[in-house]
């Protein structure tokens, strides 16, 4: 064995992997061609770890983000949960959604809003037929943050303002107990104020109850403010992965940099040209290559790997905890 | 010299169950030539004081106060008048680029519309000013041939801000006109925005609930908070170094990356916006103040002096000076 491989064991043994994708490749027919949204991920979570996936619209994140919840099936490769493949039957699936379960972005498009709080937190324990329906939706409800419970059992959504729906549909996910949350841009339609409230909420429900979480995000003050670790998507790879005060202060891909660069603050920036590319005709060699600035000034042609970049495919990075990044640039 | 003066603003809505008082007396100053950042979260009434500067608002809607544009009163303009100063003098790009495009008529007629209808100019002449609008917003010529479903969101918000250049204001006005848009697809429109701005020596007011993008952007910051002005001054130093309580959560809520302070620590301001027609006596940021007095609850606050160029209106401040 190996040195790694020794140390990523040491670090595996602190936090044991959750929730893993291993390979996973999700593609769709788009116009007649085929979009590769998922072209090879490795990506793990581990128990009571919060992990942060940042990328551009388009990247592919979402499409991860449903693969993982097993709503969509991958094309090749596999989602395993607590150490086993994933299972499509449905009762297993209805199974492994009480363990795993989604926070989705605009609160006020996921709830009902015909139904009140108690019907909207009461609908998942009826289907799983949980005990003590009451107690589990006030309890959910005071993990929220919604205190006393009893108050807004009758309340409907529109009484409510954005923070309270938002943590109405956590404490949603909340009421089947479940060890993962997979919260697609948890924050994105709440107010400026409200926003960190809610960041604090899931901090509090990972100490509190150890429950993990996969944030899927664009916004990269998200990530430091709640992530243990980061991946940052692009064109349907992770091109960077490790811990968040590693990749977001000393970012090596120059795609994460160019990210970095372009916050507000920021001494100089990078701005690429041109939008996400198409998942359908993803470039060859390293799949950055034609936005890439470190390729476009000449510091890969200095560097002698220019060609590598223009010709040469990279591996998909392994799902290991530390630090690395798909680039021939940074790898040399 | 004085572009924009505001002066004790007020719009009210008039709805079935009462009267919303929406914008709460605003006086603002904008010098021709630069840029105004205006703060604050839904309700806080930053877009209807957008609207009411070209007169956008619906009819249930009443307007106090005065508004000056280039010494001439808006509120007093006769119809054709308003018709004439919109798009020519002042324009405005909203935050939702898909829905102001009519998605059935090309992109170069769309830009040449209000050239048009201005009489500003004939078919060939603006024709040839929507390929210079075009090369501006850095879209290259033949896109003016292009439906508005073929361009991205980025590609529609940069149509979008040809359109408002298009008659030469001398004001623009943009009401989160990065809001639906990727980080990287929204530095590129701000990178614009900002070089538009400098190159034509256009003012902007821009509105946002980002402070760190409208500190990025704009000279002057305003933050509202209930239909008032709560904090004015230079865009940095608010930034940085907020006097009321309120600038500063919203300044802590967009944390800088790298800061250990804010790490793992994400800050957040407890309790709600307040409903506008049910307003907290006194000082109406009160019931979420973290460093609220006993007086802040029956005590009037108005904007005291909070340093050069500053005004605050917190309590703090005042017992400060």
């Amino acid at each position: 064995m190996t040195e790694t491989q020794a140390a990523t064991e040491a670090v595996s043994t602190v936090r044991p992997t959750l929730l893993e994708a291993r390979d996973l490749h999700v593609e769709f027919a788009s116009r007649g061609r085929r979009a590769r949204a998922v072209d090879g991920v490795n990506l793990a979570v581990g128990e009571g770890e919060i992990v942060a996936l940042v990328g551009e619209s388009g990247c592919g994140k979402t499409t991860l983000a449903r693969t993982l919840l097993g709503l969509e099936r991958p094309t090749s490769g596999e989602v395993r949960y607590g150490g086993a493949a994933l299972d499509y039957s449905s009762k297993a699936l209805k199974a492994y959604r009480r363990q795993v379960q989604l926070v989705l972005q605009d609160p006020t498009g996921s709830l009902n809003p015909r139904h009140t709080v108690y019907e909207a937190l009461a609908e998942g324990p009826r289907i799983h037929g949980l005990p003590d329906e009451r107690e589990v939706v006030a309890t959910a409800l005071s993990r929220a943050g919604l205190r006393p419970p009893d108050r807004f059992f009758l309340r409907y959504p529109h009484e409510l303002s954005g923070g309270q729906r938002q943590r109405v549909v956590i404490a949603g996910a909340l009421a089947l107990n479940p060890k993962v949350l997979v919260a697609d841009e948890p924050v994105a339609s709440l107010d400026a104020s409200v926003r960190g409230e809610i960041l604090a909420l899931l901090l509090k429900l990972r100490e509190e109850l150890g429950l993990s979480a996969l944030v899927v995000t664009h916004d990269l003050g998200l990530a430091w403010n709640i992530a243990d670790r980061v991946a940052v998507m692009y064109l349907g790879r992770i091109v960077e992965s490790g811990p968040v005060e590693q990749v977001l202060t000393a970012p090596r891909h120059p795609y994460t940099q160019a990210l970095m660069s372009v916050l507000p603050e920021s001494p100089e920036r990078v701005v690429l040209t041109g939008e996400p590319p198409d998942p359908t005709r993803i470039p060859g060699g390293c799949r950055f290559h034609a936005r890439c600035q470190v390729l476009a000034s000449g510091r890969a042609a200095e560097a002698g790997v220019d060609g590598k970049c223009r010709s040469e495919l990279l591996d998909i990075l392994p799902a290991v905890p530390e630090t690395q990044a798909a680039c021939h640039y940074a790898a040399r | 010299m004085t572009l924009l003066e505001l002066d004790d603003l007020s719009v009210t809505y008039r709805i079935a169950s009462g009267e919303v008082p929406a914008v709460r007396g605003v006086s603002l100053t904008l010098d021709s030539g630069a840029a105004l950042g205006v703060a604050g979260e839904s309700g806080s009434g930053k877009s209807t004081l957008a609207m009411a500067l070209l007169r956008l608002l619906p009819r249930d809607a009443r307007v106090g106060g005065r508004i000056l544009l280039d010494g001439e009163d808006v509120l007093a303009m006769k119809w054709g008048r308003m018709r004439a100063v919109r798009w020519a003098e002042a324009s405005i790009v909203f935050q939702g680029a898909q829905h102001g495009l009519n998605p059935v008529r090309r992109i170069g007629d769309q830009i040449a519309e209000p050239l048009l209808v201005h009489g500003l100019a004939k078919p060939d002449a603006a024709r040839r000013r929507v390929t210079e609008l075009l090369e501006q917003v850095g879209l290259p010529d033949w896109r003016a041939r292009s439906f508005p479903h073929e361009l991205s969101g980025g590609q529609r918000q940069r149509v979008m801000i040809a359109m408002a250049l298009a008659c030469s204001p001398r004001l623009i006005i943009a009401d989160e006109p990065t809001t639906a848009l990727d980080v990287m697809v929204q530095a590129q429109v701000l990178t614009l925005i900002k070089d538009l701005v400098a190159e034509h020596d256009i003012s902007l007011i821009m509105i946002s609930h980002d402070l760190s993008v409208l500190a990025d952007v704009c000279d002057q910051l305003a933050v509202m908070y209930a239909g008032r002005v709560v904090e004015h001054g230079p865009s940095r130093e608010v930034f940085h170094d907020a006097k009321h309580p309120y600038s500063k959560a919203l300044a802590a809520a967009f944390p800088t990356v790298g800061d250990p302070a804010s790490r793992l620590a994400p800050q957040g301001l407890g309790g709600d916006p307040p409903d506008p027609m049910e307003l907290p006596t006194g000082c109406s940021f009160h019931p979420r103040c973290p460093v609220a007095l006993d007086g802040c609850a029956t005590m009037d606050v108005e904007l005291w002096p909070a340093g050069p160029g500053r005004n605050a209106a917190c309590v703090h401040v005042q017992e400060a000076s």
